[in-house]
C-alpha cells in the first residue's frame, strides 16, 4: 500500500511531509531544521494526539480520530493549539497609517478592541500572508500564520517606518475554543466573554494570568480565541477539557472544517500567485482604499476589481464519493485545463467530497458543469457556492 | 491456511490455489477514518505489485498492492459501499479482493505474521 498524505493543514503552508513509516523513501536525502515543540507538546502526547511536523513544529494532527474530532466541534466545543502561529504587537506613533502601508484594511477608522480580516500584500498584488488585525488602544495586535511568520516578521521589520516597533510576543501561546458550546464553558473562566460580538476582543483574566481574549475563529462556528502566557497555557488547556463539553481537536479536523466554512487556507488556497480579487477577499479591502489605495499591488487590484479578475476561487460538488484532492486540474468539456484544485477532501458534515480551486472566470458561475482530473481519473463537478456548510457566528444582534 | 504481510502493509491469505488480500489493522489506525475504497473487478489479471485497489482516508489516499500474481475472482462490494468496515474489521470483514493464484511462489519472501507483527512494532 502506498500512502500519500493530505494534511492540508489548516491555515498554513505545510511546511514538510510526514514520511509513512515504513515507506524506504520517506523523507530521504531531506535536509530539514530540528522542529520546534508548542509549549503543550508533553499535554498533546498525554491526550493521545498523534503528533506530524506542520509549519516547522511537532503538532497533534488527530487524538481520536478527524471524523469524530470534527463531528464534535459541530455540536460541542474544540480546543484547538495555534500556539505555532505568530503573535506580533505594533506601535508607535500613527501605527495604523503605517500598517495601511501594507495591509488592504480600514484600520484607521476601525474601533478599539475589533479584528479585521487581512493580507499583507506584495508589490504585484499578490498575497504574503492573511492575518487578523486587532487594535487594543493605541496598539494594533496581529495574529499571523506559523508558517510564514518570520517572512511576515522581515517584511514588516523591512518596510514599515522605524517609528513603529514590531514586538514579536513569543512568550504568548494561543489556544481557539470552536463550536456551539465555547460560550457558556468559557463563560465560567473569563465571566463577560458572552458579550463579546463576532470578531470583538478584550482583556480578560484567568487561571490567574492576564489573556486577551477575541470571539473569531477559523472553523465557521461561534468561538474564541485565547492568548495566554505560554507558561500559564498548560493550566488553562486543563481546566477547558476538564469540562466535558470540550474535545482537543487537531489539524485534521481544523483543515476539514475550515474547508466546509469555505475559509481559504494560506499556502494552499492563497499564495504569491493569487490576489484578493482572484480568492474572493474583496470584502477585507476597505471602502475608502479601494478609491485611495496606498497599498501594495493597488494598480492590479483595482484593476482586476474593475473589470474582473481572470481567475476566481470557488467551491465544486463532485459526483461520488472518492476525493479530489489538492493539485488535481480543472477541464472544461473539451478537455482543456481551465483552472486548479487548492483544498479538497471529504466533508464529516455533509459525508462527500467537497473542493475548492481556481477556474476562468467565465466558468465560475454556480451550477456549471466542469470535470476535475486526478490521477488519470475524471469526475464530474460543478461549481458551488461558499460556504459548504453555513456559518454559524455570534453576530450581536442577530443571536438571542 | 496461511497469511502473509507485505512491507506495504497489506495482507495476503492462501487456501489452496486461491488469496484473500487486504490491509492491515497497523494500515487501517495509519489511514485513520476511511472514507472511500475502490476494488479490483472479477477477471482482472493482476501482476505481482501491481496496483489493484484504491483505498482513501480524510487525510490520505493510497494504492494497495496486489502481494501476487493471478485473476480476480471477487471485489468485496461490502467495503465499496461501506469503508468504514476496513477500519472496524481490516484483516477479516473488511478484504479487499480475491485472486486466482497464478503461481503460489509468489508469496516466497513475505513475512509471516508474528515477524509481520513484531517488525510493525518497531516502525
Amino acid at each position: 500500500m502506498s500512502k500519500e498524505v493530505h494534511y492540508g493543514p489548516t491555515d498554513e503552508t505545510q511546511a514538510r511531509g510526514e514520511p509513512f513509516s515504513g515507506d524506504p523513501q520517506g523523507g530521504a536525502g531531506l535536509e530539514q531544521p530540528p522542529l520546534q515543540k508548542l509549549p503543550l507538546d508533553e499535554w498533546h502526547r498525554g491526550q493521545g494526539g498523534r503528533m506530524v511536523p506542520f509549519a516547522g513544529y511537532e503538532m497533534p494532527v488527530q487524538y481520536e480520530g478527524i471524523m469524530a474530532e470534527h463531528l464534535w466541534v459541530r455540536e460541542n466545543a474544540g480546543l484547538f493549539d495555534v500556539s505555532h502561529m505568530g503573535q506580533i504587537l505594533f506601535h508607535g506613533a500613527n501605527v495604523d497609517a503605517a500598517l495601511e502601508t501594507l495591509l488592504p484594511a480600514e484600520l484607521k477608522l476601525l474601533g478599539d478592541m475589533r479584528l479585521r480580516y487581512s493580507m499583507l500584500l506584495a508589490e504585484d498584488g499578490t498575497i504574503i500572508d492573511d492575518l487578523m488585525a486587532t487594535r487594543r488602544g493605541d496598539q494594533f495586535y496581529i495574529v499571523v500564520n506559523g508558517a510564514t511568520k518570520q517572512g511576515d516578521l522581515e517584511v514588516f521589520e523591512a518596510l514599515l517606518p522605524r517609528t513603529t516597533v514590531v514586538d514579536h510576543m513569543r512568550e504568548q501561546a494561543l489556544l481557539a475554543l470552536q463550536g456551539p458550546k465555547a460560550a457558556e464553558v468559557l463563560e465560567a473562566i473569563a465571566p463577560g466573554v458572552s458579550e463579546l460580538g463576532f470578531m470583538q476582543g478584550a482583556p480578560f483574566r484567568a487561571v490567574g494570568h492576564p489573556v486577551w481574549i477575541s470571539r473569531s475563529g477559523y472553523t465557521g462556528e461561534d468561538g474564541f480565541e485565547i492568548s495566554i502566557p505560554s507558561v500559564a497555557v498548560q493550566q488553562l488547556a486543563d481546566w477547558l477539557v476538564g469540562d466535558e463539553r470540550v474535545k482537543p481537536i487537531g489539524l485534521g479536523a481544523r483543515d476539514s472544517l475550515r474547508l466546509e466554512a469555505g475559509l481559504p487556507l494560506y499556502g494552499h488556497d492563497i499564495d504569491r500567485t493569487t490576489t484578493p480579487v482572484m480568492a474572493g477577499l474583496t470584502f477585507a479591502i476597505g471602502k475608502r482604499r479601494r478609491e485611495e489605495g496606498g497599498f501594495p499591488g493597488f494598480t492590479r487590484i483595482r484593476e482586476e476589481m474593475l473589470n474582473g479578475p481572470a481567475q476566481k476561487r470557488v467551491g465544486f460538488d463532485v459526483d461520488g464519493r472518492q476525493p479530489v484532492r489538492e493539485g488535481a486540474l480543472v477541464l472544461d468539456g473539451e478537455g482543456n485545463e481551465v483552472g486548479r484544485i487548492t483544498s479538497g477532501g471529504f466533508s464529516p458534515s455533509l459525508q462527500r467530497p467537497i473542493v475548492m480551486g481556481y477556474v476562468a472566470s467565465h466558468l465560475a458561475e454556480v451550477g456549471t458543469s466542469l470535470k476535475l482530473g486526478q490521477r488519470g481519473k475524471l469526475f464530474d463537478a460543478r461549481v458551488a457556492p461558499l460556504p459548504f456548510v453555513p456559518h454559524r457566528y455570534h453576530r450581536k444582534g442577530a443571536n438571542a | 491456511m496461511t497469511v502473509y504481510f507485505t512491507r506495504e502493509h497489506e495482507w495476503i491469505r492462501i487456501e489452496g490455489d486461491t488469496a484473500t488480500i487486504g490491509i492491515s489493522e497497523h494500515a487501517q489506525e495509519s489511514l485513520g477514518d476511511i472514507v472511500f475504497a475502490e476494488v479490483p473487478e472479477a477477471g482482472r489479471k493482476l501482476n505481482k505489485g501491481q496496483e489493484a485497489a484504491v483505498v482513501e482516508s480524510v487525510k490520505a489516499a493510497s494504492d494497495v498492492y496486489s502481494p501476487a500474481a493471478g485473476e480476480v475472482t471477487e471485489g468485496n462490494q461490502a467495503v465499496a459501499d461501506d469503508p468504514a468496515l476496513i477500519n472496524r474489521d481490516p484483516e477479516g470483514e473488511g478484504w479487499f479482493f480475491k485472486l486466482r493464484l497464478d503461481n503460489s511462489s509468489d508469496v516466497e519472501g513475505l513475512m509471516d505474521e508474528a515477524s509481520y507483527r513484531e517488525w510493525v512494532k518497531t516502525l
